[in-house]
């Protein structure tokens, strides 16, 4: 059982989801069981991957035999569909399901049942199914196919609201942008199968050497995967599906837009990692830097609360993307700088993934309990709702990067080593913070100060449970990052360094 | 040059779907770029896989040191097909109900989601 943990993370959630429908037939609580009990069996085996790759190295799984060795043709050409994971996607699996296991319970709350509440519980566990499937996988085209595995579910979670004119809307936009990186990443792949004959990662980036061919196929990459996570200048997307999703199935498409970000460091580190020039790296970076400003500017107009968020959670990517970006600059000679710098934009991913999940499950609480997000509409809701009032501020806070909170932790990281590279980086990186700390105290001034406020009573508790998990995640990341650095984290960030030699052997042999 | 002509011919298809995409207004033309681009990238895959005078690709009767057309390819492309019809359906499924909303399909009017 245990030797098939991998392939029964992605497969569970993807049967479970076609199930649940079927299990609403029989009754609602009997679905509402199911579904948890999947995401739990799904949450576990990504914990049992990771905690069997940080004390044993990359694991190989191969669908159809015993081991990878089996898959070789002569010639060192791998055969069969196979699921590489190493400490990188261990960890982003270990996010996802993090992620998860709060998500649902918040979900099977917020949702009413009138709404299409079944549907939208198959639908996010076909986009988890997507997701881990993303995370694991160690060939091109199943990426392709878990990519559109979870375009389709996104855009179904988004705009499964038909009734509010402006959800079908966001969803149409997203599909566009989701479909277009879809087929710009398959062309990508076709370009490598034409040259090379194959379609496995690491027998991929054996054979890349960097011809004509190779850098069409790096562009298409780059911008198939850059739509996909949301990075400026194709950023427009972003606001527009995580206001317009459930607030509590937005926290899976965060983790959808990081998976999609773990995705370009892959191809970039792993695949491309022979053959890349630091022209490459200054366009992660510089655009990382375009993001997160343009992001924090446009969240400074924003009378949305659920919009303000999203532009929030949009200027993060930035952050990642100047971190790694900073460390894809400096592959080749490879300095202590790089390394940290990385480490930050690797842990960013885990932080961004709590506080940005923190602040939708809040913006949800707040459309539950006054039906509204328009921030003239709102205020006064901090004597109603403290609980909501207090993990609200504290995301706020360590989504502006404030000590001792988890923001802080990954950008102080981030800034040291981009300062080492250029201190104009680290000079924007800190700024766009300071904007974004404007930003929340305006979003936390005109929703929760103020007068007191009419609030409907009875907010669930599974809803405070869910915030609460969130919250001590932010805060003991903050007060012990150091724990979680070394032991999650830089394994993850070696795995991309370091790591692509150690890869290609984990599935090619010798 | 003339072996290369169905590549051009894919990459004509898939840059006509782009520009379909940038510069039209209609949201049922923009669903019909989108499977423009679907479909040249279908075909550029099938023809990778072509081989001049290639047998199918079974072994069981195969002559020996035939040459076999590639199998991958095609099995690629029916799956991209597969997800493409999906897309397809999907978008068309927003254009009607976002058409019941605003009675139009003119992008420009239908912009609520600005900024």
């Amino acid at each position: 059982m245990s030797v098939h943990a991998p392939i029964l993370a992605i497969a569970v959630p993807l049967l479970g989801g076609f199930a649940a429908p079927l299990l609403a037939r029989i009754h609602r609580k009997v679905r509402d069981l199911w579904v948890l009990l999947v995401v739990f069996f799904s949450g576990a085996c990504v914990g049992y991957v990771a905690a069997h790759i940080l004390s044993s190295g990359i694991w190989v799984y191969v669908l159809g035999a015993r081991n990878p060795q089996e898959t070789l043709a002569p010639g060192g050409f791998p055969i069969r569909i196979m699921l590489t994971v190493d400490a990188m996607s261990a960890f982003m699996g270990l996010i996802a399901g993090f992620l998860a296991l709060v998500a649902f319970p918040f979900a099977l709350k917020y949702i009413p049942e009138e709404e299409g509440k079944t549907l939208a519980l198959t639908l996010s566990l076909l986009l988890l199914a997507g997701i881990l499937g993303l995370a694991y996988t160690g060939d091109l085209f199943n990426f392709f196919v878990f990519l559109e595995v979870t375009s389709i579910a996104a855009c179904g979670i988004i705009g499964f609201r038909t009734w509010i004119s402006r959800a079908p809307e966001a969803a149409f936009k997203t599909m566009v942008l989701f479909s277009l990186s879809g087929l710009f990443f398959l062309l990508a792949s076709a370009f490598l199968y034409g040259e090379y004959g194959a379609l496995n990662l690491a027998y991929l980036s054996a054979q890349i050497k960097g011809t004509l061919v190779d850098k069409l196929a790096l562009a298409l990459f780059l911008a198939g995967l850059i739509m996909k996570v949301a990075a400026a200048p194709v950023h427009f997307w972003a606001p527009d599906a995580y206001g317009e999703a459930p607030a509590a199935k937005t926290l899976l498409l965060v983790v959808n837009t990081q998976v999609s970000l773990y995705g370009l460091w892959r191809v970039l580190f792993t695949l491309y990692g022979g053959a890349l020039s630091a022209g490459v790296g200054w366009l992660v970076t510089s655009l990382g830097l375009l993001t997160m400003v343009v992001a924090a500017f446009m969240a400074l107009v924003q009378v949305d609360l659920g919009r303000l968020v999203a532009y929030g959670a949009v200027s993060q990517i930035g952050y990642m993307m100047l971190g790694v970006g900073v460390g894809l600059v400096t592959l080749a000679g490879r300095p202590d700088y790089g390394f940290v710098a990385m480490k930050g934009g690797i842990f960013h991913m885990l932080n961004d993934a709590l506080t940005v999940g923190l602040l939708f499950l809040c913006v949800g609480a707040v459309e539950w309990t006054k039906g509204t997000r328009d921030l003239r509409e709102l205020g006064g809701l901090g004597h109603g709702l403290p609980g909501v009032a207090l993990c609200f501020l504290l995301a706020s806070l360590a989504l502006a990067g404030i000590p001792p909170l988890n923001g802080f932790a990954s950008k102080i990281l981030i800034y040291e080593g981009s300062f080492r590279l250029s201190p104009i980086l680290a000079a924007v990186a800190v700024l766009a913070s300071i904007l974004l700390l404007a930003v929340f105290a305006r979003a936390f001034h005109g929703a929760f100060l103020g007068p007191r406020a009419e609030v409907k009573e009875g907010l669930p508790w599974v809803f405070l449970l869910s915030m609460g998990a969130l919250a001590v995640g932010i805060l003991v990341l903050g007060l012990v990052p150091g724990f979680f650095v070394e032991e999650l984290v830089a394994p993850a960030a070696k795995a991309l360094w370091h790591g692509r030699a150690l890869y290609l052997a984990a599935v090619l042999g010798g | 040059m003339i072996g290369n002509l169905p590549f051009v011919v894919c990459m004509i298809l898939v840059a006509l779907g782009l520009w379909t995409l940038i510069a039209k207004r209609n949201l049922v033309k923009l669903v019909i770029g989108m499977s423009l681009v679907t479909s040249g990238v279908n075909l550029f895959l099938v023809s990778l896989g072509y081989v001049r005078g290639g047998i199918p690709p079974i072994y069981t009767y195969a002559p020996a040191a035939a040459p076999m057309v590639l199998p991958t390819p095609q099995a690629l492309t029916l799956t991209s097909i597969v997800i493409g019809v999906a897309t397809t359906a999907l978008m068309l499924a927003f254009v009607v109900v976002i058409y019941r909303h605003k009675g139009t399909l003119d992008v420009r009017k239908i912009r609520d989601l600005r900024g």
